[in-house]
């Protein structure tokens, strides 16, 4: 559906250039929710501006739907963004017109009749949950109804691609979850595109197929979610996931020489992940029952992603010392990932 | 009526109808010279908007041309405009003088102080809502239309009501030299003649325009804030 072919944007001339987006490729399917996580300043804005030419790529080109964009007339490409609705950070709704008058701004000249432009916009506002707010001013709403009056004025040509610019942003954490429920419903009824830019590790998590890590202005890393939480080969990667879980709390416990961490001789703390998608079966309790070991569960955190778990614990093992051994090695060999994290074993 | 003004202003009595003739020529001055600095002011608000640097129809050439000639007129106090487009002037409406030669220089005044106030008025529109319009594929014209000046009736008001009172300001000026109207009315008995009474009455009713100005204005910035 989205074809991005080695894109970059510079920002300034001569040695004073920024460049906002380097040599990016990326290929989005059709009906598929595809992630763009990166830290303020990586270019991520950009490079989603570069999709509907809000921003004019340096270099590259961008096919949507097999047309390249960069290459269209001014007339063309208006037609062409027409089918590409964008949501906002900052909703960006006009302050003078109804929810009612902001989501029939884009049907003007569509053709309709004033008769169809208003049940078009109602039954949107109906899609978006916010039937009731048709005569309301954009003041009047709280910003979890904003985003979703924006949204309705992005379906309004039906577009085959939502390009969403940090749009949960600036919304509180359940509101955010309530936006990212109704992006996926869309996505599921209606089949449409959906390209989300955030910077929340969590957000990915929640809604994406897949997702591309960007920083200094390049795609670092991307794949399926599950993989890329699974699996996380770059740094920054790693950092946005650690966001997303309290796993990382352990080391800092550590530190701090809290009494949960402090460990008789003889025993281990161990990090257990889990990485592959057949987690199912009662990893922790067979261990403890084969090996006469027992584990002490200090952090635990387990999401589903993608519809498989992931994550994993914190626990201090403590047994014969022979007996974590192999505890260990069966685990490693369950697919588990060992991390030894503190060890007590030399103390005793 | 008749009575009470013999009492209280009994120089202005005898100069009604002059003064009725004066407060007209000034109401004429006003309308004529909003009405068209209106039209041009916005219209050239508009252009310094959207050619300005990163606008959509960006253009440096006429940006900065049309930016340099508005400072160039804002510079210029009213009194030297007013005799050095004289020719202009003549050429356009035959005369410097009576209400029909005042339109002009005052046109030359208001125009750019108003091209500002549109322009200032513009920018105070949130950037977003003009990529949230492209983003929907809206032609430039439509943005200008359906967006900026939409958007921006308050503001464009607000700017229109200072205009206004500034413009019967030059009318005072411009009256002097030779276009009549309340100021010269003023000036002329008021101060020459040593006329107090019509000196106060001149203010005080130059005072109530401007309240029922700002009041219109007022209205309008209310009824299009939501």
């Amino acid at each position: 559906m989205i074809e991005l072919k080695n894109i970059s944007k510079d920002f300034g001339s001569g040695e004073k250039a920024v460049h906002a987006v380097r040599d990016v490729s990326l290929s989005i399917g059709s009906g598929e929710i595809f992630g763009i996580i990166g830290f303020s300043g990586a270019g991520k804005s950009t490079l989603v501006r570069c999709i509907n030419l809000l921003e004019r790529p340096s270099s590259g080109s961008v096919f949507v739907a097999g047309q390249d964009l960069t290459a269209l007339s001014a007339k063309d490409l208006r037609a062409a963004r027409k089918k590409i609705g964008m949501i906002f950070q900052h909703f960006n709704l006009m302050p003078s017109r109804t929810v009612a008058g902001n989501v029939a701004y884009p049907l003007k000249g569509s053709g309709l009749s004033k008769e169809d432009i208003r049940k078009k916009v109602a039954t949107l506002l109906e899609l978006v949950g916010i039937g009731d707010k048709a005569d309301a001013y954009p003041s009047q709403l709280s910003g979890g109804q904003k985003q979703r009056v924006a949204i309705a004025r992005a379906l309004a040509n039906d577009p085959q691609v939502l390009l969403c610019d940090e749009a949960t942003s600036a919304l509180d954490p359940q509101t955010t979850k309530a936006i990212l429920h109704l992006l996926k419903h869309l996505n599921e009824t209606l089949g449409i595109t959906i390209v989300l830019i955030t910077h929340e590790m969590a957000v990915v998590k929640e809604i994406c197929d897949r997702v591309a890590v960007m920083e200094y202005g390049r795609v670092v890393e991307q794949g399926e979610v599950f993989t890329v939480f699974a699996e996380p080969k770059q740094d920054i990667t790693k950092s946005f996931i650690h966001t997303t879980s309290n796993l990382q709390k352990v080391e800092a416990l550590i530190a701090e020489d809290s009494p949960v961490t402090r460990l008789q001789p003889g025993e281990l703390i161990v990090r257990l992940s889990y990485v592959q998608r057949n987690v199912n079966e009662p990893i922790i309790s067979a261990v403890s029952q084969m090996f006469n070991v027992s584990l002490n569960i200090i952090f635990a955190d387990i999401t589903i992603v993608q519809d498989s778990p992931i994550g994993g614990t914190v626990a201090i093992i403590s047994g014969e010392k022979k007996q974590i051994t192999k505890a260990i090695e069966y685990l490693i060999e369950k697919n588990v990932g060992v991390e030894v994290i503190k060890d007590a074993r030399a103390d005793r | 009526m008749q009575e009470l003004i013999v009492n209280i202003a009994p120089n202005l009595a005898s100069k009604l109808p002059d003064f009725y003739k004066a407060l007209g020529d000034t109401m004429l001055m006003v309308l004529w010279s909003g009405l068209i600095s209106f039209v041009f002011g916005l219209l050239l608000g508009v252009v310094l908007t959207v050619t300005k640097p990163n606008g959509i129809l960006e253009n440096k050439v006429v940006y900065q041309i049309l930016d340099k000639l508005v400072s160039l007129f804002r510079s210029i106090p009213f009194i030297i405009l007013l005799t050095w487009v004289m020719p202009i002037t003549r050429a356009l409406v035959g005369t410097v003088l009576y209400v029909r030669g005042a339109i002009v220089p005052l046109v030359f005044g208001s125009v750019p102080f108003f091209t500002r106030q549109v322009e200032s008025a513009l920018a105070e529109l949130d950037g977003g809502l003009i990529e949230a319009a492209l983003s929907m594929g809206s032609s430039p014209l439509e943005i200008i239309f359906r967006v900026y000046l939409k958007e921006s009736i308050a503001a464009i008001a607000r700017g229109t009501t200072i205009t206004i009172v500034s413009l019967l300001n030059l009318t005072a000026m411009a009256g002097v030299a030779g276009a009549g109207g309340l100021g010269d009315f003023a000036i002329r008995y008021g101060h020459d003649r040593n006329m107090a009474d019509i000196t106060n009455v001149t203010v005080l009713v130059l005072v109530l325009i401007v309240c029922v100005i700002e009041f219109a204005g007022g209205r309008i910035v209310k009824k299009n804030t939501h």
